[in-house]
């Protein structure tokens, strides 16, 4: 089943195109994520879909209902977690839980087994002000707040962005354990790292969706001939390898340097033999599959690196 | 030479010890990783380390000044840049460069220069005249690391800089912190993206207030056992007693 439908969906602030012709539908109990840097779109398209925006063209639906027409049934069947902290500061940490569940029309008890797993993960400070908490601890609480209505629909905007590697990860086991609750999830993230973790994923880069496909798909359709290249003095090999002819393109990736060919004739022992010449040690090239990331350089067209 | 010096270093807030007798140097012309999850105390340490926060114990030397007692000649020997860069919006791109020139001192008759170097080093001369609120993300980046370090500074601290950056614009700017290190500014960064450790000389990891490894990459992977730094990251964050407190 379908929960969220979009048609077309544009949407400009001045003369600034924030978003355009978007198109994508999300299914029931799937993690949709929406992938790109800032500026990208995603927050104007998550406004759109919780029916805080509205968008100057196209249609969409949440849960079967229109964004425009029927807003009021929306707002009461969808969790939104802004990007920015939006929880009462002065509140505890129980009080806004409560106020939550009160503008819903529940109660805390009445949902507790959804929210349980996060919850008593910082059930110790309830009665701690929210503007008191640490960052991985407000994360957590935003997360309970936005579902204690039981929401079928969930909208996170950039729940990771500055967040540690360890409370990003315990915010993706959470997703992963909602997920089975048959939430809908729509999370949006400029970790490409985090993308293997939906079951879908869109690119987005100025507004534009540049793909939308599972992970699995997307990396496997890279077309590029891809190699990872490590040497022992790092960044002279990344000048060295821009130099070469047939290399396309050439970005660091951690430890070694990502390299895409401009054609297949070239073979890693010549490759090898270049870098020797140039005075390289410790030279390591293999072919290589491409990661989410990889994709996402090759698809938003930015090989000015050269 | 070490461009900074830490010894025993301790920023307590009330009974909370946010920053625990933390010792490192650094060397001119070396990229420094601080690595730590959230709220293990490395914004309190780098405040320390810049001046705008005294010690409750310990002692820190920075660019040959001490931290306690010199705090003004450190804040001209250093550049700063976290997340949100200080760029004014409604300045132009050369309106921006001048006027940072000028708030570090920059002697009158040197700023042209200094300005036309910067827009030739970026490639920003064609943007010139454009007013900063329309250039990309990206962009602003590159202009704001460059403001940073109008003044040639010994120092820059970079705070999270590439947070949110799409992934062609992160590496770039990775491309500018290589060629300030070569220029010999000293590089001081933190970053929550693990693949950017492995960019730096060395890396210091800190878990609840303490440093509890300080090495090259390659010898922390060795180290721990791990097969690249996120490992590394993991096996040390992961002890922390107070548990994302």
């Amino acid at each position: 089943m379908k929960v969220v439908t979009v048609q077309n969906i544009s949407r400009n602030f001045g003369k600034v195109e924030a978003l355009k012709d978007i198109s994508f539908d999300a299914n029931e109990g799937e993690i949709f994520g929406i992938i790109g840097p800032d500026g990208a779109g995603k927050t104007t398209l998550f406004r759109i879909l919780t029916t805080l925006l509205l968008a100057d063209s196209g249609k969409a639906t949440v849960d079967g209902f229109d964004v425009i027409k029927d807003y009021k049934q929306i707002r009461n069947r969808i969790g939104y977690m802004p990007g920015r902290f939006s929880l009462y500061q002065d509140l505890t940490v129980e009080e806004n839980l409560k106020v939550f569940a009160t503008v819903f029309n529940t109660t805390i008890e009445k949902n507790y087994d959804l929210i349980k797993d996060i919850y008593q993960q910082i059930e110790p400070f309830k009665t701690r002000r929210a503007g008191a908490l640490s960052g991985g601890m407000k994360q957590k609480l935003a997360l309970c707040c936005a579902l204690i209505h039981k929401p079928s629909v969930l909208f996170l905007d950039e729940p990771t962005t500055g967040v540690d590697p360890i409370s990003r990860k315990d915010l993706w086991d959470m997703l992963i354990r909602l997920k089975k609750q048959k939430i809908t999830i729509l999370v949006s993230t400029p970790y490409m790292d985090e993308a293997s973790l939906c079951d879908r994923i869109a690119l987005i880069q100025d507004g534009r969706f540049l793909k939308i496909d599972t992970p699995a798909a997307m990396t496997r359709e890279f077309d590029k001939i891809l190699w990872s290249v490590q040497s022992d003095t790092m960044s002279k090999l990344l000048a060295d390898l821009r130099r070469h002819k047939k290399v396309k393109t050439c970005f660091a990736f951690g430890e070694t340097h990502h390299i895409t060919l401009e054609d297949s004739t070239l073979t890693p022992g010549e490759m090898k033999n270049y870098l020797t010449g140039l005075g390289h040690t410790g030279i390591e090239i293999s072919p290589i599959a491409a990661s989410v990331e990889d994709c996402f350089m090759d698809l938003s067209g930015n090989q000015t690196e050269k | 030479m070490n461009v900074i010096t830490a010894e025993n270093l301790t920023k307590s807030f009330g009974s909370f010890t946010a920053v625990d007798h933390i010792s490192f140097e650094v060397a001119q012309g070396e990229i420094f990783g601080f690595l730590g999850a959230n709220g293990a105390g490395k914004t309190t340490a780098i405040r320390m380390l810049c001046g705008l926060s005294k010690p409750t114990s310990g002692k820190g030397f920075v660019a040959g000044f001490d931290i306690r007692k010199q705090p003004e000649p450190i804040k001209a020997n250093i550049g700063y840049l976290s997340q949100k860069f200080a760029l004014y919006e409604d300045l132009k791109v050369w309106e921006n460069i001048r006027l940072y020139a000028g708030i570090y001192g920059i002697p009158e008759k040197e700023i042209g220069r200094k300005t036309d170097e910067i827009l030739q080093r970026l490639g920003f001369e064609n943007e010139k005249n454009v007013l900063v609120k329309a250039l990309p993300l990206g962009w602003k980046q590159k202009l704001s690391f460059s403001v940073a370090i109008v003044h040639d500074p010994r120092i820059v601290f970079l705070d999270e800089p590439t947070s949110g950056v799409d992934p062609a614009t992160r590496r770039q700017f990775w491309e500018l912190i290589y060629d300030a290190a070569d220029r010999g500014i000293t590089v001081f960064v933190t970053t929550h993206y693990m693949d950017e450790a492995e960019y730096c000389n060395r890396v210091s990891i800190m878990v609840d207030g303490r440093i509890q490894a300080l090495d090259t990459p390659k010898n922390l992977k060795q180290q721990f056992d791990a097969k690249n730094m996120d490992q590394v990251f993991h096996q040390l964050a992961r002890k922390s007693k107070l548990n994302g407190e």
